[in-house]
């Protein structure tokens, strides 16, 4: 008998691990969802939606024109009072049924979620799924007890609700918005975003499943044109909307004038704080998962990285050794960190706002990795030698670009974290308690980790200080921009 | 992050090979006869004779008084002796009585060496006393690899693990090993990567490379890889050896062999149709 060797030899790595995209039930064309029914646009078009990672188009949608705009707000408004005056124990019925319909479908969900906008698998199969059910969950549990929410007080529906989402996150947003209005008795009209409208699509479906009432819930795709129409139709009573900082204030301009209560939860660039007593190893792991998950298309990524003095060497060196060990590409491989930029445009933007970084003087390490040849790429990036007035530490990038800067004292910390038109998060790394809630509270911005970042849940707030918006999603206090409170 | 790769098709059949080579297959029971411990050698050496392009284990792990044992029964197989020592698993002896038990081993043939840390000592903040029982030890083993077991589910934290893995590497360890595989638990993912990380960071510092023994509680094929994807993504490739890492256990072999097989036929064979030792 031959003894086998001690030793093999083998250099370990990691074969392909694709989801399988054959059981999505992907249509060829999608048309525009109101009164309860997928119609055909009035006055719309018809425009294909690529996939980022192949530049393949996946299937046809139909956006929506002024007169389709209309004839949504018309069928919610007709549904509302419907709706509204059920028992509020049914209302969270049919929330019930869609959250569990989207547990039903999660895995489809998740491939269409990752070839529509280019995000990783896992991200998608983990987080934007799971926690879409668990807002409708929340929300209805939410239905039959809506003035305790409020302090105890008598509420009622807003009527019809606008609704605009991003493209970051889309069935996600779309879950953040409609649960809470549909929760309160309004009805909703929903504008998904103009490259990832699929998922929106297939919620609709799920919602004929859960055999929603006819109108309550609109799902009328098309681009930033479509949008600013949206806002602009008289029939809508609530504006709520998730984007960028300059589209949030045309809206805000749009409503001016009009008694149409609105909230806006817009642009970021969120300073993660790491003190020189932090869990270094953890808060690495937590600066990637900071800027890096969903390739930085995050509205709170921790985009400036605050390092104190003392360890920052150390903590970049840490963290350009983890960055090099990311794996980027195939959006549908299940090892897959980092996907595809969700847009070609988007990933222009990129390219601007690094190359301007790199003009100031700042100095630019991107990780050596191999890019697919087809689709929208960008290399995970790290930039050191920041100056807080250079662009790449002031405006915000939405790429898996972060940029380095670094301070003494704690007070120093927290002027500079603070010194941005933005403030919606914020981490703070620090294994001291009392350092960690002083912070906090000094800091300027509507979410604040500690020794985490990016972690999600239906029960807490989650919204803007300054030009990051106003207005609160999630938990008991996004019951409130949807409810006439007396 | 980690604890969620997927290991398919080739990786899956590859990370299996590597992990049987990187086993320490272990006896350590009060029952452990002459006879056990050589038909247990006789498997590390040749773990599926149906299979032969598995490996060989690491070793074989067993008490001091069987190390003879084990050396007669592996000679020439590459496959090493290894003996624990040094009062295992508790350590509450003298250092006379851990020292002359690690020089019985050593005498008895023992090709490496695994010896507890004092935690009675680490966790009365006794640091001095517990590195210059390493140190001791090492002494006496002078170029046996030592491996030192901070028995990580008596420490409470992950501070404190990190803190021993650190003590551990200063006074000279060769490995850094989780558990005896004796407590409540061992090599949990957390655990293998805080010292993981210790060691990355003394790496770093000092450039000494320090080896890792993940034991106790990696009982199936799964667990194995996984600690693998922790080892590869932590310390890199160049720790993907069993010069640098180990695995000590005893039930996980057959579910190597199991998956292995799997990967080939399609389907699981009967826990019966490989042997226990």
């Amino acid at each position: 008998m031959t003894t086998p060797q001690t030793r093999t030899g083998i250099v370990w790595e990691y074969a392909p691990a694709p989801e399988s995209s054959a059981h999505v039930r992907l249509r060829g064309s999608y048309g525009l969802f109101i009164g309860g029914e997928f119609r055909d646009p009035l006055d719309g078009t018809r425009v294909a939606t690529v996939n980022p990672a192949t530049e393949e188009p996946i299937a046809e949608v139909a956006f929506a024109g002024p007169a389709d705009l209309r004839a949504a707000v018309e069928a919610a408004r007709a549904a509302q009072p419907g709706w509204a005056g059920l028992p509020a124990l049914d209302r969270g019925k049919y929330l019930f049924r869609i959250a569990r319909l989207i547990q039903e479908r999660a895995r489809e969900l998740a491939v269409v979620e990752s070839m529509d906008g280019g995000k990783p698998v896992r991200e998608s199969r983990d987080v934007d799924i799971p926690l879409a059910a668990a807002h409708f969950f929340h929300y209805a549990g939410w239905a039959d007890k809506l003035s305790y929410g409020v302090g105890g007080r008598e509420v009622a529906p807003l009527g019809v609700a606008a609704q605009i989402v991003p493209w970051n996150f889309p069935l996600l947003m779309a879950a953040w918005k409609l649960a809470p209005a549909l929760a309160c008795g309004n009805t909703a009209v929903l504008k998904p975003a103009e490259t990832t409208p699929l998922t929106a699509l297939l919620l609709a479906e799920i919602c004929q499943e859960a055999e929603l009432p006819e109108g309550v819930m609109a799902i009328v795709p098309g681009d930033g044109r479509t949008g600013a129409a949206l806002v602009r139709e008289p029939g809508i009573d609530k504006v709520a909307f998730t984007g960028s900082t300059a589209v949030g204030k045309d809206i805000q301009a749009a409503l001016a004038g009009r008694a149409v209560p609105l909230t806006l939860e817009l642009g970021g660039k969120s300073a993660n704080v790491v003190f020189e007593d932090a869990a270094l190893d953890q808060a690495v792991e937590g600066i990637v998962n900071g800027i890096f998950f969903n390739q930085g298309h995050v509205c709170c990524a921790g985009s400036r990285l605050l390092i104190q003095e003392s360890v920052a060497e150390q903590v970049i060196a840490k963290l350009w050794a983890r960055m090099g060990r990311l794996r980027v590409g195939d959006p549908l491989d299940k090892n897959t960190d980092v996907g595809a930029i969700n847009s070609r445009e988007q990933l222009e933007r990129i390219e601007e706002l690094v190359s301007a970084g790199e003009g100031e003087g700042a100095v630019r390490r991107s990780v050596a990795c191999e890019l697919p040849e087809r689709g929208y790429w960008f290399a995970p990036t790290l930039f050191t030698e920041v100056a807080p007035a250079h662009r790449i530490a002031v405006e915000e990038i939405f790429g898996p670009v972060v940029s380095v800067l670094t301070f003494r004292t704690q007070a120093e910390a927290i002027q500079k974290a603070n010194a941005s038109p933005y403030g919606l998060a914020a981490g703070v790394w620090t294994d001291k308690g009392a350092k960690a809630f002083e912070v906090a509270s000094a800091l300027q911005a509507g979410v604040v980790w500690q020794n985490t970042y990016n972690r999600f849940d239906p029960s807490a707030a989650f919204g803007g200080y300054k030009e990051s918006g106003f207005g609160r999603e999630g938990g008991p206090a996004g019951l409130r921009p949807y409810l006439r409170v007396s | 992050m980690l604890g969620k790769r997927s290991i398919k098709t080739t990786a899956k059949r590859q990370g299996i090979r590597l992990a049987v080579s990187m086993l320490d297959l272990t006896t350590l029971e009060g029952a452990d006869t002459p006879g056990k411990v050589r038909n247990l050698c006789a498997k590390a050496v040749c773990p599926a004779p149906t299979m032969p392009e598995v490996p060989s284990c690491a070793a074989v792990c067993v008490y001091p008084s069987l190390v003879g044992v084990a050396r007669e029964a592996l000679a020439g197989s590459g496959v090493r002796a290894a003996s624990v020592a040094t009062a295992f698993p508790s350590g509450q002896a003298s250092l006379e009585v851990k020292l002359r038990d690690a020089e019985e081993a050593l005498a008895a043939g023992a090709e490496e060496v695994d010896m507890v840390i004092s935690r009675e000592a680490f966790l009365a903040g006794e640091d001095t006393r517990v590195m210059e029982e390493i140190v001791r030890v090492k002494e006496a083993c002078g170029d046996t690899p030592l491996k030192v077991i901070l028995e990580t589910a008596e420490l409470g934290s992950y501070d404190h693990v990190r803190h021993a893995a650190m003590l551990a590497m200063e006074a000279g360890a060769d490995f850094i090993k989780t558990s005896t595989g004796k407590a409540a638990s061992g090599a949990t993912p957390g655990v293998t990567l805080v010292m993981l990380e210790a060691i990355r960071d003394y790496l770093d510092r000092t450039g000494r490379p320090v080896g890792m023994k993940a034991a106790g509680g990696v009982s199936n094929g799964k667990a194995a890889l996984h600690r693998l994807v922790l080892v590869k993504e932590t310390l890199g490739d160049e720790w993907l050896t069993p010069e640098r890492f180990r695995i000590g256990a005893s039930a996980l072999l057959n579910d190597l062999l199991m998956q292995y097989q799997k990967t080939q036929t399609g389907h699981y064979a009967r826990p019966d149709d490989f042997s226990r030792e």
